[in-house]
């Protein structure tokens, strides 16, 4: 890597290079202006790049080389869940046969992709406990919204309309409350206890008659099992309210405990996070919902069925919320992650998570010397250090994750969740070798020591990156959205 | 247990057990409590090898007909056009698509870096002032394009045309719903939204006005008279375009559009079954702070060297919890990725091209399907698709020109009774003449 700027696509244009290459028109010349209104043809270019191929791949092969992924190194971002992408998922992605076929051809055409995802239905519904399950949800924050969408019909379909409230816990990912929101609800936040679990107590002088649902993560965004999630349910259920799962974590528990079996009325999974989506960057995702037979009716349409030996696309769905997304989902993204379970089976799976867990143990007992851990139960799949002690000495957590980025590694997520000062949460998932865990927990360790004893170079990390910490008050002032040409 | 994606060997097991102070992993497990613990097995399909899941998922994808081995007349949205081959070689470097939300730029400028070229090139095509990273795809930015008016004007109502795709129109109630919004629909007439029902139903309580560019039927809307409508009531202009399409029509934002979204999936990224594509969303400056999702700006490091983050993050749900402007966390950053090598490859002067040889052979189309007597439906203002009466129920159409090798059009009927035996026929650049000749030709035979 090295340091200079890299020259914008823009930057590198040539008046009259090509980088396409279409053939030659076969039929007749149009005046377009024969069909078109004049105000409707352009008549201002598009500024786009004119480059060479090759200029185009060295561009986006340098634009590869300053950005990290977990091909690269080790990314034990909690609640990410940055594992392994396997290979072969993208290989079978990209087969012609699902890749180039389009969603409105007649079923007939296109029983093989259904069959992929009437398949994958049966097997996260199997994983979930949930009996039935959609796959048209895009993303996680998407999936959280058709699942309150769903809870919101049921109540409606009761006569239930004051049920305008969901009940969050404060350690919730942000798109939980934001997605109750967008569901036009009102969200209550539920305070969590000493240990870092909902405050059971809270959550009885919260609930109500207004009660839509509550959201839930288990294991929480701190890695702990919530213990009391029966009584929670009882709670919940006994004022008429659903009880919603957040799959995020998910990675934590299979072959363990089931959503379902835990009294979760809807359920979200992340395929992009537990079952190697990947994360392409940012997206795309996939977040399919699985709901209990009583919330079924409401699913968004159309429901991807067997009838006899044949897969369909069901819209007699009269109770239906309608449709949350064009088509039938991110298909490409839940084709890997079917690719995945059919990779991993039933032991596999259970192995995923007993490896992710004893991972993030046995990290958490080798850096509890050397920072504050809030929480000292055994951690599920992810947990959540303090930077206290260091920020006493001038050296906050931002410092320690900028540092990190010295040692090749991508940092934890940081002050996430909410309740914890300075947090760190850090999953490493487990498809990292104890060796890999090993030397993080070492720059971990020297990291610590560096605080004590040279805190500059922690303070003014990172030192070895393509680039050093950019002022993000000046891009939110005078917002730079896109390119300009100097004149 | 060995697999190759889990390296924990048995030794690894015991000392980290050691280590941790428990004797067993099932320990680890202890606070689940016996009542919720699942002790059993899934009860999934076993494990296959990597050889045998190639093949068994290889005789799927056999059964699906392809737009490699047919030739594909279907659009109605989702599009059958060039993918430069390069698309495939950048967005396979695993440096992008292993990686995540780029949160810490100092690692991922070249993500990025990426999308603040996406940004502009959306920019550049739909001539609105800013854009964002990308939405889940054409439908939900619509939709979101909605909620966004009904919160900026604080109304309550949207007037949707109907000749938006019938699937973002239900994308769009159902967002609406979520918020107590009402939608109503403008009538169309000859396959453009009706103007005199637009005025009729435009009130001081709608917050925007959406349309389709082109629409759904193809044909391309005369949209500055419909924004002017809009603007004079108050409301938002939001126009739904195939950025495509933008090489050869004017962009939205030079009529008027207060917010352009669409689906990026006409540049380089593959139908998929419909997903995942990639949503765009871009708007004028004024709304610059309601926009949902990432922003990526330019700023500086500590030393002046020009850099790239996540910027006006205070609309988010990460930030802003329940007030945030959007629930949208994750996005399509890779498929982002895919739309900016296609149209950097296609270029200033290849964007124009491509655009033109889909009009020009669409009215190549129209031509031949009017000589030999069928009746090609609405105006010729069209621009890659077109209505044609086949004059016998489409499903059947279909079935018989599968037999020949061809993918047929869409069967309108699905959407609209008075369309029956209407078909909707997209003919882009990757049609031959030959291939158009013959699906002409077909089609006069069944209809013999």
């Amino acid at each position: 890597m090295h340091n200079e700027n890299q020259s914008l696509i823009f930057e590198i244009s040539k008046a009259g290079r090509v980088g396409y290459s279409l053939p030659e028109l076969d039929v007749p010349e149009l005046d377009v202006s024969s069909i078109l209104p004049k105000q409707l043809i352009r008549t201002e270019d598009a500024e786009l790049p004119e480059v060479s191929e090759l200029d185009i791949m060295r561009h986006y092969t340098a634009l590869s080389n300053r950005n990290h992924g977990v091909d690269t190194g080790f990314y034990p971002l909690g609640s990410c869940t940055m594992k392994y992408n396997p290979k072969i998922n993208e290989a079978v992605a990209r087969f012609p046969g699902f890749a180039r076929i389009h969603p409105l051809q007649d079923e007939s055409t296109v029983q093989g992709a259904l069959e992929v995802a009437y398949d994958l239905q049966e097997h996260l519904a199997e994983i979930t406990g949930m009996p039935q399950v959609t796959l048209q949800p895009a993303a996680g924050a998407h999936g959280e919204w058709t699942a309150l969408m769903m809870i919101r019909a049921f109540h409606e379909a009761n006569g239930d309309t004051q049920r305008t409230k969901v009940l969050v816990p404060d350690s919730a990912h942000g798109t939980n409350p934001a997605s109750a929101t967008v569901a036009g609800f009102d969200t209550v936040t539920v305070k969590s206890n000493d240990n870092g679990l909902v405050d059971l107590e809270d959550l009885k002088a919260k609930v109500g008659p207004d009660t839509a649902a509550l959201m839930l993560t288990n294991p929480n965004t701190l890695g702990l099992f919530e213990e009391e999630i029966l009584e929670m349910a009882k709670v919940v259920h006994g004022v008429g309210g659903k009880l919603y799962y957040d799959g995020a974590n998910l990675n934590a528990v299979m072959s363990k405990a089931r959503p379902g079996d835990m009294g979760f009325d809807a359920v979200h999974l992340n395929l992009h996070k537990t079952f190697t989506g990947p994360h392409g960057g940012g997206g795309p995702g996939s977040g399919p919902v699985g709901v209990t037979e009583e919330l079924a009716a409401f699913m968004p349409k159309p429901v991807i069925t067997k009838v006899d030996d044949r897969f369909v696309l069901n819209y007699d769905v009269p109770q239906s919320i309608g449709r949350v997304k064009p088509y039938y989902g991110n298909f490409g993204i839940y084709l890997r992650a079917y690719t995945y379970i059919r990779s991993m089976g039933p032991d596999g799976l259970k192995a995923v998570t007993e490896y992710a867990v004893l991972n993030a143990n046995y990290m958490m007992r080798r850096l509890e010397p050397y920072f504050d851990l809030p929480y000292t139960q055994h951690c599920k799949h992810e947990f959540v250090l303090s930077g206290r002690r260091q920020k006493k000495l001038g050296v906050r957590t931002l410092d320690m994750a900028k540092r990190l980025l010295d040692f090749g590694y991508h940092p934890p997520t940081i002050y996430f969740p909410l309740n914890v000062e300075e947090g760190m949460m850090i999953e490493p998932t487990e498809t990292e070798s104890k060796e890999t865990l090993d030397n993080f927990i070492e720059a971990m360790i020297q990291i610590a020591k560096e605080v004590d004893e040279n805190p500059e170079i922690v303070q003014e990390a990172p030192h070895t990156t393509v680039i050093g910490r950019l002022d993000e008050t000046k891009a939110a002032r005078k917002p730079v959205l896109r390119y300009t040409k100097e004149a | 247990m060995k697999h190759r994606y889990l390296p924990m060997t048995e030794q690894d097991q015991k000392d980290m057990l050691e280590t941790i102070g428990v004797s067993s992993i099932d320990e680890l497990f202890s606070d689940i409590p016996e009542a919720v613990r699942f002790t059993g097995e899934y009860k999934i399909k076993p494990a296959k090898s990597e050889t045998s899941l190639l093949k068994e998922l290889g005789r799927l994808a056999a059964k699906n007909s392809n737009a490699q081995d047919y030739a594909s007349f279907l659009g109605a949205g989702v599009y059958d056009h060039y993918r430069p081959i390069i698309v495939d070689h950048v967005i396979s470097r695993s440096e992008f698509y292993t990686a995540y939300t780029p949160y810490q730029p100092e690692i991922s400028q070249g993500e990025l870096q990426a999308i603040f070229e996406f940004q502009t090139m959306i920019c550049e095509l739909t001539g609105m002032e800013l854009a964002n990273s990308s939405m889940y795809d054409g439908g939900t930015s619509l939709a979101e394009a909605g909620t966004l008016a009904a919160g900026h004007t604080r109304r309550k109502k949207l007037l949707v045309s109907s000749t938006v795709h019938a699937e973002s129109q239900a994308v769009v109630q159902s967002y609406a719903d979520g918020q107590s919004i009402e939608v109503v629909t403008i009538p169309h007439t000859d396959g453009v939204t009706c103007v005199e029902k637009l005025k009729e139903l435009i009130d001081d309580e709608t917050a925007a006005v959406l349309v389709q560019y082109p629409n759904f039927f193809g044909q391309v809307e005369d949209l500055q008279v419909m924004g002017d409508i809009a603007h004079a009531n108050g409301a938002l202009f939001v126009v739904s375009a195939n950025p495509l399409a933008l090489g050869v029509l004017t962009p939205p934002g030079a009529l008027g559009a207060d917010i352009t979204v669409g689906d990026a999936q006409p540049f380089g990224i593959a139908e998929s079954f419909g997903g995942p594509h990639c949503g765009y969303f871009a708007v004028t400056k004024k709304l610059m702070r309601k926009v949902p999702g990432r922003l990526v700006g330019e700023t500086t490091d500590d030393q002046g060297r020009r850099g790239y983050v996540l910027t006006l993050q205070a609309r988010e749900q990460h930030i802003r919890r329940d007030k945030a402007t959007s629930n949208i966390c994750s996005n399509q950053a890779l498929n982002a990725l895919a739309a900016s090598v296609a149209m950097t490859a296609l270029g200033k002067e290849g964007v124009k091209e491509i655009a033109y040889q889909n009009i020009a052979k669409t009215a190549y189309a129209r031509q031949a399907f009017e000589k030999a007597g069928f009746d090609v439906k609405f105006g010729p203002a069209h621009f890659n698709e077109i209505v044609v009466d086949l004059k016998s129920p489409i499903k059947e159409v279909n079935k018989r020109l599968l037999g020949q090798g061809i993918i047929g059009g869409y069967d309108l009927s699905l959407v609209d009774a008075n369309l029956a035996n209407h078909a909707l026929i997209a003919v882009t650049e990757q049609r031959t003449k030959e291939e158009i000749d013959a699906f002409v030709q077909e089609l006069e035979a069944i209809h013999a």
